[in-house]
């Protein structure tokens, strides 16, 4: 405050001299503290607080309420022995893989279609993007009552009673529902960020390449593709985190079930958690969790940009 | 652009590649721009029906007796029963539920753009300092923080401070999306030239004045894009007021769906009513402001 009252005070002798109001700003008003500080504050208090403290009752044996004793490492060494934590690890990863290559798969496939001469380009647009403003738990309600009721009378009367028991039931195949309904929600986002990224190709790039006689497969290979490159990193690697963090579908569709069959992580940490009195122990579960994720996520950087590097 | 449509054929494996080809080879020696591909039409109409389909099903099964939900469900109602929107209204003290959705939203939409751009602001501009610069890698890591390691301890901390309220709610959803809306802010505020904050800073504004005054308009496209994805995500978001949340009358739509979920299980019209209500705000929005949401989303992405 007090520089820029000084600042203001400075009779300017030239117009403009750049290079005393650079010095100026070199100097930071404290203006620009007070602006950042009370986030600072406040951000450290309700994200990096909960994330250390975490971490510290990690190494309890702390059950949510009551006394807690240190109990050093067991209840990481406790993770990797408890099946019902490792399955949830399985069927995350698996659900979270899958997911995330349809989702842009399809995304992809739609924005391509999108962005080429089709009619009633903007309708068509509105339609595919509606399900980004719907709250995944209301749509995972709405698909639960399809894959129990609606999908086995369709199936039994176009005559395939093999398909016609509701797949939520199954604990081998729930999660094909749970991925069915994530990828209807999801895809929408992902649309508009693939069509955003075509957007940006010039079509002059595709006039030359049909000059040259590219098929279309080829020109999507060589001009498309590596162009949207980092699009299709980002979304990858965003999708990838999103989907390993899933819970409310999960909820909404199969409650964990059948038995612990579709429990993700964030489900099993949610439980143990708030109504198993495993604080401690999930806090450990939540911490290798994080670092899961990091490493996951970079690798991820990692390789696709390398792929993107060696596209170009 | 015009020539995009082959490629589809390329992810889709069912797309008839043949007719698609032709029409195209031959409107290209037309010399470009000339017709519409009507096979890709038709594609991409069959595939928004993916979408519109459960919308429908919702709808229709919103309105029916429960004696008429036999067979797929997907038959239009042969009487319209519209008590279970009544019915679905009183269950869950709807407008209560809608009441604190919308104060939520509100108040961490407005709270979100008044801070975080601020906030990004002030780092985007003294990025060559350390202590700025150390804060920006501070809240981009929190990207790779997941919530479930937040989730326990931060219920402590809320229900301790007393701020296990709607209020507390606003204030988590605007910290919690610090981190995402700094990285597209810093971006956009660095494309924004420094000289006119130096004009305004020669006519004697302060610090203040230049972002309130000369930024914060010029911010107005990236703060749609902010407003629009923290919208959204408060309206529907379900598992931060299930957990942070501790008087029943302060529930949200989503939470009430789920609180309630019990008590429709053996009336399937009036919870279809009920998802119907809660899933139609931000649908008759959207469907309104269209253009606006997805040129605010797309734009967020190009940045």
């Amino acid at each position: 405050m007090t520089s820029t009252a000084t600042r203001a005070k400075t009779p300017t002798a030239t117009p403009r001299p750049p290079a005393r109001v650079r010095s100026n700003i070199a100097r930071t008003p404290r203006t620009f503290y007070w602006m950042v500080v009370p986030a600072v504050v406040i951000f450290f208090a309700l994200h990096t607080i909960p994330v250390l403290s975490g971490m510290f009752f990690s190494l309890t044996n702390y059950a949510g309420y009551g006394t807690w004793d240190l109990v050093g490492f067991s209840n990481y060494i406790n993770l990797f022995q408890d099946d019902r934590v490792l399955n949830s690890y399985g069927f995350t990863f698996g659900f979270a893989i899958v997911s995330t290559l349809l989702v842009n798969v399809i995304a992809l496939a739609i924005a391509l279609g999108l962005n080429s001469k089709i009619k009633f380009q903007a309708a068509f647009r509105g339609v595919f993007f509606i399900p980004y403003v719907l709250a995944i738990l209301i749509i995972g309600y709405v698909f639960n009552y399809l894959f129990a009721n609606s999908f086995p009378a369709i199936f039994t009367a176009l005559g395939l009673p093999g398909l016609s028991d509701n797949l939520l039931a199954s604990p081998d195949f729930a999660w094909i529902g749970i991925v069915i309904t994530t990828v209807w929600q999801a895809a929408a986002f992902n649309v508009i960020l693939y069509l955003a990224g075509l957007q940006t190709i010039s079509a002059d790039l595709y006039e030359a390449a049909a000059i040259d006689g590219a098929s279309g497969w080829r020109r999507f290979r060589s001009i498309t593709f590596p162009l949207i490159g980092a699009y299709f990193t980002i979304n990858m690697v965003l999708s990838f985190k999103s989907f390993l963090q899933v819970f409310d579908q999960i909820v909404a569709l199969t409650a964990g079930g059948p038995g612990t069959s579709t429990e993700s992580i964030a489900l099993v940490i949610f439980r143990g958690g708030f109504q198993g009195g495993e604080y401690g122990y999930q806090m450990a579960n939540a911490v290798v969790y994080l670092f899961v994720i990091i490493i996951v996520s970079f690798l991820q950087l990692r390789i696709l940009q390398r792929r993107e590097a060696s596209f170009s | 652009m015009t020539d995009t449509l082959t490629q589809t054929s390329a992810p889709l494996p069912e797309t008839p590649d043949a007719p698609t080809r032709a029409p195209r080879t031959r409107r290209r020696l037309d010399g470009g721009n000339g017709g519409t591909n009507w096979w890709l039409t038709a594609l991409i109409a069959v595939c928004s029906l993916t979408v519109l389909i459960p919308l429908y099903f919702t709808v229709v099964t919103a309105l029916k007796t429960p004696d008429q939900l036999g067979g797929t469900g997907f038959e239009l109602p042969t009487s319209i029963r519209w008590e279970n929107f009544a019915d679905a209204y009183q269950l869950t003290n709807f407008p209560r539920a809608l009441m604190n959705t919308a104060l939520i939203t509100v108040g961490a939409v407005f709270l979100t753009l008044l801070t975080n751009s601020l906030v990004a602001y002030a780092i985007a501009r003294n990025m060559h300092k350390k202590f700025f610069k150390g804060l920006y890698f501070y809240f981009l890591a929190a990207i790779f923080v997941p919530f479930p390691i937040i989730m326990l301890p931060v219920v402590k901390e809320t229900a301790m401070l007393g701020i296990d309220t709607p209020v507390g709610l606003i204030l988590l959803y605007t910290v919690y999306g610090l981190s995402f809306n700094i990285f597209i802010f810093v971006a956009y505020i660095n494309s924004i030239p420094v000289e006119l904050e130096e004009a305004a800073r020669l006519d004697g504004a302060s610090t203040w004045m230049v972002f309130w005054k000369v930024i914060f308009p010029l911010l107005s496209p990236m703060n749609a894009t902010v407003g629009i994805l923290t919208c959204v995500w408060a309206w529907n978001d379900f598992l931060l007021p299930l957990v942070v949340l501790s008087d029943p009358s302060a529930r949200t739509l989503p939470l009430a769906q789920f609180i309630f979920q019990g008590q429709f299980n053996t009336n399937y019209p009036v919870a279809f009513a009920s998802y119907l209500m809660a899933l139609a705000p931000l649908l008759v929005v959207y469907v309104i402001a269209q253009k606006w949401v997805v040129s605010g989303v797309t734009r967020g992405s190009v940045k």
